[in-house]
């Protein structure tokens, strides 16, 4: 996986440089294995449409509430729909949510901003920093479930308005929308970490001679920045991604329980879990009397937040060795 | 020092007129007529025009911005869309109260489990007991709430019988200790994290090597000199802590029934009642501010070392 890294940048380090700490990474086996269990999830997710044994919204009310069986792996849930998949479809939400929001909020905008403010500093750098101690200031969960709780109604509406006068349908119903959603209110909670390390990074480096003697050789601000600088700041992103990862999952796992995120048909771990402990009064009866509903989507969003935080150790001690 | 004291002091201010301003546009932004919610089913259009103009709604967004943050000050948040003739703060006071309790019976939970214990894994380095907390605490602090709630009810409340499986009974009652586990085992993790890395920071100083040569106790130097001050840098991450606890108890209160902030935000979402959401928000927002200010503060003057840079 590392070894797909883009080549570094800098002239004194070579290719050999990614092959050493995949090395040093293999031999933590802890981490290892959690890299294993994370790639196996999100491959789950990936192929879920082949290996998936019903359609995730058939429901049976013959055969509701049922427990593990040949036919059903995990058991059905009170409608009597498939719960093996429905976890690996929703496992699919997880790894689209996780991969764009990473894409976009993250590493497109938290990187190019945090190049922009080290580099230029002034009144770049204070203004982006304010904007970012704003954002900051809110709890992030609460900020995430207004963002997610005012945003809805009105993409909701634009879609709409796009099936209508383009006559394409399933825009809506595809989920498109609850991802597009979900993404957005994850923005801040993943551009200001990530922009405010790359920042930090920047402003050493700039100040470093090859900086200085690219820019004396009359070498373009935008190749300065993404030729010598970015690829110095590559281990500390990758860090940084690591760690993240597991919380933005955990966010849309919260949103979608709470009803804010992925809505029905479509599966998610959230609403799964929703499902069976926080509908209203009944909600004590349906977890006393099926609490095994729960464990399946409860493992794999465990099993993948501790990965993520164990791969995210790993990487700090093998790409930082500095920080120990 | 003092510089630094008065520019946050200068700072937090236009923070929080920024944050108000972010959250009141996203209040204007959500869906719905506010009139029209206001009046029910007597919305007719005459109604909504003239609850509209009563309400405001027809200024230019600074006027009505500038009216809102006046309110605010003044501990007015506006009145509530759904439950009629109701101010907001007068619906959220009470929550908040709850949800308050509940989030101080955590952090109880989180510091005498946390601290301790990331201490005595760091006078442990190079046995197994200090890997077996570390891991220990990394499963826990990665289970989610949804997990540990489930369980903890399933396991105490239905098998056992020794406390109720849900509701509230203010913070002297057995129903609190449910919820307070739940949202405080996590937390305890992170205290347990920072407080090993930071006493194991100074058992290598060597101003513990001099009180343990000068023949002191291994008790005196363990709490006065080592202990005392791996606290320190744990006290700053107090406030994260906090917040992060605060968005973990939004799940809780859903979960075990307690009719607090989460709750009421949530049903605020569904009803579309958005002063009460954003009135809860910025609160939110202006009590995470204050307790970083205040802990920022108290750092310098706890710290001589940074009193004098």
């Amino acid at each position: 996986m590392l070894k797909d890294l883009p080549p570094d940048g800098g002239q004194f380090k070579t290719r050999g440089h990614w092959r050493k700490i995949w090395a040093n990474f293999r031999r933590r086996r802890l981490a290892f294995v959690s890299l294993i269990i994370i790639s196996f999830i999100y491959l789950l997710g990936i192929f879920a449409p082949v290996i998936q044994t019903h359609d995730y919204q058939e429901t049976n009310l013959r055969e509701t509430q049922q427990g593990p069986s040949a036919d059903h792996w995990f058991g059905t849930d009170r409608a009597g729909r498939d719960l093996y998949t429905r976890v690996v479809w929703g496992i699919q939400t997880t790894v689209i949510i996780t991969v764009t929001s990473f894409a976009t909020g993250s590493l497109l905008l938290g990187v190019s901003i945090g190049l922009a403010a080290g580099y230029f500093r002034g009144w770049t750098d204070a203004i982006i920093m304010r904007v970012g101690e704003v954002v900051s200031a809110f709890p992030d969960i609460l900020l995430i479930i207004l963002l997610a709780a005012t945003l809805r109604p009105r993409f909701v509406q634009f879609a709409r308005d796009i099936e209508d006068s383009t006559g394409m349908t399933g825009l809506v119903s595809s989920g498109i929308v609850d991802y597009v959603v979900i993404g957005v209110a994850l923005l801040p909670l993943s551009w200001f970490g990530m922009m405010r390390l790359v920042r930090g990074q920047v402003l050493v480096l700039r100040e470093a001679e090859y900086v200085q003697a690219a820019r004396a050789m009359g070498t373009s601000t935008p190749r300065i920045l993404y030729r010598h600088i970015l690829p110095n700041v590559v281990s500390p992103i990758i860090v940084s991604v690591s760690f993240g990862i597991g919380a933005i999952a955990l966010s849309e796992v919260i949103l979608s329980f709470f009803g804010l995120g992925v809505q029905p048909p479509r599966p998610s771990l959230g609403v799964m879990i929703g499902e069976v402990t926080a509908r209203g009064g009944a909600s004590v009866s349906v977890l006393r009397d099926h609490p095994e509903q729960l464990l399946a989507p409860i493992i794999v969003v465990w099993l993948l937040i501790f990965s993520w935080n164990i791969v995210g150790d790993a990487l700090n001690d093998v790409l930082n060795p500095r920080a120990r | 020092m003092l510089a630094y004291i008065v520019r946050r002091l200068l700072w937090t201010p236009v923070l929080l007129a920024l944050a108000a301003f972010f959250v009141f546009i996203m209040g204007t932004w959500a869906p719905g007529d506010p009139a029209e919610l206001r009046l029910g089913n007597r919305a007719t259009p005459d109604n909504i025009k003239r609850e509209r103009e009563r309400m405001g709604l027809n200024d230019p967004i600074p006027v009505r911005y500038f009216n809102y943050v006046g309110g605010v000050l003044k501990g007015d948040f506006g009145d509530s869309y759904h439950y009629q003739g109701r101010s907001v703060l007068e619906i959220v006071r009470p929550r908040l109260w709850v949800s308050m309790q509940l989030n101080i019976a955590a952090l109880i939970v989180a510091v005498s489990i946390g601290l301790p214990l990331g201490f005595y894994a760091a006078k442990k380095q190079g046995t197994a007991r200090d890997p077996a907390i570390v891991i220990s605490m990394l499963v826990l602090y990665a289970m989610p709430v949804f997990f540990t709630a489930p369980f903890l009810i399933l396991f105490f409340a239905v098998k056992l019988h020794w406390v109720p499986a849900s509701g509230w009974g203010g913070f002297f009652s057995l129903q609190i200790i449910l919820p307070a586990l739940t949202i405080g085992i996590p937390g305890a993790a992170v205290f347990v994290r920072f407080m090993r890395a930071s006493t194991l920071d100074v058992i290598g100083q060597e101003y513990v090597r001099t009180a343990h040569a000068k023949g002191m106790s291994n008790f005196v130097v363990n709490y006065r000199h080592v202990a005392r001050n791996a606290l320190l840098p744990v006290v700053t991450i107090m406030g994260f802590t906090m917040a992060g606890m605060f968005g973990g108890s939004l799940i809780v209160e859903l979960i075990y029934g307690i009719p607090g902030a989460g709750r009421l935000s949530l049903d605020a979402i569904f009803q579309r009642d958005f002063p009460v959401l954003t009135a809860f928000v910025l609160l939110g927002a202006g009590m995470l501010v204050f307790a970083n200010l205040i802990i920022d503060i108290a750092y310098t003057i706890i710290d001589p070392r940074i009193r004098l840079q």
